[in-house]
């Protein structure tokens, strides 16, 4: 048996905060996938971390997740083994057989689809996901920044339909095909990325993260228990920067070309009395601006959170009148290498903006 | 026209006359176990001591806990089943996976997955299965069972299968009382669909209210009709109500901010409610409430209802105040204050005590506070203007300097001016909260996702719009009255065909037979 430890119901509690903060403002709310995780542990499935140290070279690692639209997965509610069937269908294309599952973003709701699909197969997940955060498209994995074969991959509706992705030319067209593939199945699929081996896990994905979203929760959930500020708790476990206290003044949002583009702007009270805060908002929080002035950047965090309970605020239910704390917290360096930056930085979203590490990062 | 407002607290049961925009007369009475008393009670109450002959009532307008209550306490709430519409999608979580469990058994479990429902393009997920539904409806009636709420994927943007469904349902079981969930609730299956099985339990309940509010009303020889306030500040007529009972859900602080607002003639403005154990702080835009809009339990349970954003603090005239180290609440006295406040022969220093000594008000003996020491009493004072100064600062939306409307039994802790504010304290402050109940409105609401791409965005909040009027009108508006009050779109993030969502409030006034 490998060396492996386990998710208990508070744990996931802990993960889903956790997770939802990591998801800067995006990647889907990580409550319902909490539940679903939670009547598994009930069944008596088991949910196995793998330690990101404890990879083997041969370990065959699966990345899967659900793609689709936030609003259709809180209203279609998953059958629940579409992500199982996607990975099993991939073993069956390519004659491998997975040894471990992996997140493919750590933000949002897809940090917890792993862990279903993965008790169900009796399978370990690694500590570890491939964007330390949450990112609109499958392209933005450090997996496939950092040369992973962008196929095949696979899809899986909950009718019964199942697509395989044989052959794509680039990590681009990956994301391309499979969106629409997703849109076709009602903009809710499960969806498993080709298959990599642990030495290339080791060598692209971002460590610990499952650790980190679960230790961020617990500090939440322990500040709220204590009455103490448990904004200050998140910035203490992530060496965060509090970069704003305010109240949202203005919220815009539109669509374009699919993604859900706008601003808000935060008028601060207390200590940033007479300042204002805009965020550029890119389905998740891209950029901060205080006074017009640059104060962090994609692909470091850019996280909104209640003033009183560190709930963390997505860009789809932000609104006028919320009272927030917005805290900086810093990508892992594998974010930020010129390579990675070339994917995740600034420009790749279209701002004419160098990446500026956060004011009072180590 | 002659109305009557009526709100039912956790304290008190208080009652106002109003006739037309004047406040005629008001009075405030214990409220009873069975609330139903206390209603009489009051009713009665204000109407001899203010010699309006009952048949002068137009309209008797009731904000009432009775059905939070039902639910928070798991007691008289109908064996209920639920019919989900969605497969072979959503299984991964049946109807109330997330609800604890006392209250879960308390409706029986009876849940039922079956065919149907919605993509978010208004393809269907899969047909709707005759034979499956009428094979449920036979279990259920087997069951004894008879009321039933019925949830399907992406109702709110076509609520025809839910509809179909509860046809075949009733073709088995006749006197079926049925709750939509489309009928009921926004985008957000298990909120939604959680709301319908909450209302769908408390129909039984709702009858029994309607008919026990009927008789007190009779009992009081009033033979106007009635209606109950929902949590958005508008009313729902007593048919409504019965088939509506759990949107009356968190009424109160929306009835104060209403009457805060009426009585005050402003409609842009912060709204301190100062009661005997808490003081609520909202802010009004255009006159009511601003939402909350996280997701809001009620007795567990997690619902995506409309419930104004308050900010609660732990500050009343009945907060224990404590020296050394100088403490003001949140612990209260509560009702008990008449009894234990120094200024009424007590023995406990209350926030009551605070104001007379500092000379701010006028209530019990204020000899026996005489004795407080000057500087003391200044500082408690002080404390108290800063927790509600600070609160009042959170819910300002601009800096601009809006005025601070201060209403409910304690307002006598809150001086001329909160931070450069200038607070007013309109006439009848006391008992906003039942002027908020008289004046209420109706309102009918639309909450839909539009594919931008098959409709042009203009038709489309245009047919939000009348749809939006229509149901203000089916719900008791007068259609002259009838405007938009409330207009949201939020585009869909991934969704092709530039898919957004839609949401429109239209309110107007009660329509008098």
């Amino acid at each position: 048996m490998r060396r492996t430890w386990k998710l208990n119901e508070a744990d996931l509690e802990a993960l889903a905060i956790g997770a939802a903060i990591l998801g800067t403002g995006g990647g889907g709310n990580p409550y319902l996938g909490k539940l679903r995780a939670r009547a598994l542990l009930r069944q008596g499935y088991e949910i196995r971390v793998l330690p990101f140290d404890a990879l083997e070279d041969e370990d065959v690692i699966v990345s899967v997740g659900g793609i689709g639209a936030p609003v259709v997965g809180i209203e279609k509610i998953e059958k629940g083994d579409e992500c199982y069937r996607a990975m099993r269908a991939l073993e069956a294309y390519t004659g491998y057989r997975v040894t471990a599952l992996i997140p493919a973003e750590i933000g949002g709701s897809n940090s917890i689809e792993p862990l279903i699909a993965a008790a169900s197969a009796d399978l370990p997940v690694v500590d570890a996901d491939g964007m330390g955060r949450a990112f609109p498209e499958v392209q933005m994995c450090t997996y496939f920044i950092y040369g992973a074969r962008p196929y095949p991959a696979a899809l899986a509706d909950e009718k019964g339909n199942t697509v395989i992705l044989g052959k794509v030319q680039d990590m681009y067209w990956l994301e391309k095909l499979a969106r629409t593939v997703a849109v076709d199945m009602g903009a809710a699929a499960g969806f498993a990325l080709p298959p990599m081996r642990g030495e290339e896990i080791r060598r692209t994905a971002v460590p610990y993260t499952l650790t980190q979203a679960l230790n961020l929760g617990r500090a939440v959930l322990e500040a709220r228990a204590r009455r103490e500020n448990p904004i200050e708790s998140v910035l203490k476990v992530t060496n965060g920067v509090l970069l704003f206290v305010g109240k949202v003044v203005d919220v815009q949002r539109r669509i374009e070309r699919g993604f859900a583009r706008g601003w808000v702007r935060i008028e601060g009270f207390e200590a940033f009395r007479g300042s204002s805060l805009v965020i550029d908002i890119q389905n998740e929080n891209l950029v901060a601006r205080r006074d017009g002035k640059v104060v962090a950047t994609v692909p470091d965090l850019i996280t909104v959170l209640d003033l009183e309970t560190a709930e963390p605020i997505t860009t789809e239910t932000v609104r006028y009148g919320f009272r927030v704390a917005v805290v900086g917290l810093p990508a892992h360096p594998r974010l930020k290498t010129p390579q990675a930056l070339e994917v995740v930085g600034p420009r790749a979203f279209g701002y004419d903006l160098d990446y500026r590490p956060l004011k009072g990062e180590v | 026209m002659i109305r009557v407002g009526i709100d039912v607290g956790g304290t008190n049961t208080d009652a106002v006359l109003m006739d037309g925009t004047q406040v005629v007369h008001w009075v405030k009475t214990p409220t009873t176990a069975d609330v139903t008393g206390g209603v009489l009670r009051a009713l009665e109450l204000v109407l001899t001591e203010s010699g309006f002959a009952p048949e002068k009532v137009g309209a008797v307008m009731i904000g009432t806990t009775h059905f939070t209550n039902a639910i928070v306490e798991r007691r008289d709430l109908a064996p209920t089943a639920v019919i989900r519409l969605g497969l072979p999608a959503t299984q991964a979580l049946p109807p109330m996976v997330d609800w604890p469990e006392d209250l879960r058994r308390a409706l029986g479990e009876h849940v039922y997955l079956a065919h149907g429902g919605f993509e978010f393009d208004g393809r269907p997920i899969s047909p709707l299965d005759p034979l499956e539904l009428r094979k449920i409806a036979e279990d259920i009636k087997a069951k004894g069972v008879r009321n039933v709420a019925i949830s399907a994927v992406f109702s709110p943007i076509n609520p025809e299968v839910e509809a179909e469904a509860a046809r075949i349902v009733r073709e088995v079981i006749p006197d079926a009382k049925i709750t939509l969930s489309s009928e009921i609730g926004r985008i957000g299956l298990l909120e939604r669909e959680n709301a319908a099985i909450l209302n769908a339990s408390l129909q039984d309940l709702g009858h029994k209210i309607v008919r026990a509010f009927s008789q007190a009303l009779r009992d009081a020889g009033i033979p106007a009709p009635f209606y109950l306030t929902q949590n958005d500040g508008t009313l729902m007529s007593a048919e409504f109500a019965e088939k509506f009972p759990v949107l009356t859900i968190a009424s109160g602080p929306t009835n104060s901010m209403r009457g805060a607002a009426f009585l005050s003639g402003i409609k842009e403005a912060i709204v301190v409610d100062v009661g005997g154990t808490t003081t609520d702080v909202g802010a009004l835009h255009h006159g009511f409430p601003r939402e909350a809009s996280i997701a809001v339990e009620v007795g567990g349970v997690r619902t995506n209802f409309r419930m104004p954003d308050v900010l609660s603090l732990g500050l009343g005239g009945g907060s224990i105040v404590e020296r050394e180290p100088l403490k003001i609440g949140p612990e209260s006295v509560g009702f008990r204050l008449t009894e234990e406040a120094l200024v009424f022969g007590g023995s406990t220093l209350t926030a009551t005590d605070i104001a007379v000594a500092a000379g701010m008000a006028e209530v019990g003996d204020a000899r026996r506070v005489r004795n407080l020491d000057p500087a003391f009493v200044e500082a408690a004072v002080e404390r108290m203007q800063r927790m509600i100064a600070d609160a009042v600062d959170r819910m300002l939306l601009s800096p601009e300097p809006i005025p601070v409307i201060v209403v409910g039994g304690g307002s006598i802790l809150v001086r001329d001016r909160v931070r450069n504010l200038p607070t007013i304290k309109p006439d009848h402050y006391p008992v906003a909260n039942a002027v908020g109940a008289a004046i209420a409105q109706i309102s009918g609401e639309v909450d839909r996702v539009y594919a931008l791409a098959e409709i042009p965005r203009e038709k489309a909040l245009e047919e939000a719009r009348s749809e939006a009027k229509q149901r203000a009108v089916e719900a008791g508006a007068d259609p002259s009255t009838v405007e938009i009050v409330e207009v949201e779109d939020v585009p869909l993030a991934y969704l092709p065909g530039n898919a957004t969502r839609i949401r429109v409030k239209a309110v107007g006034d009660l329509r008098l037979a």
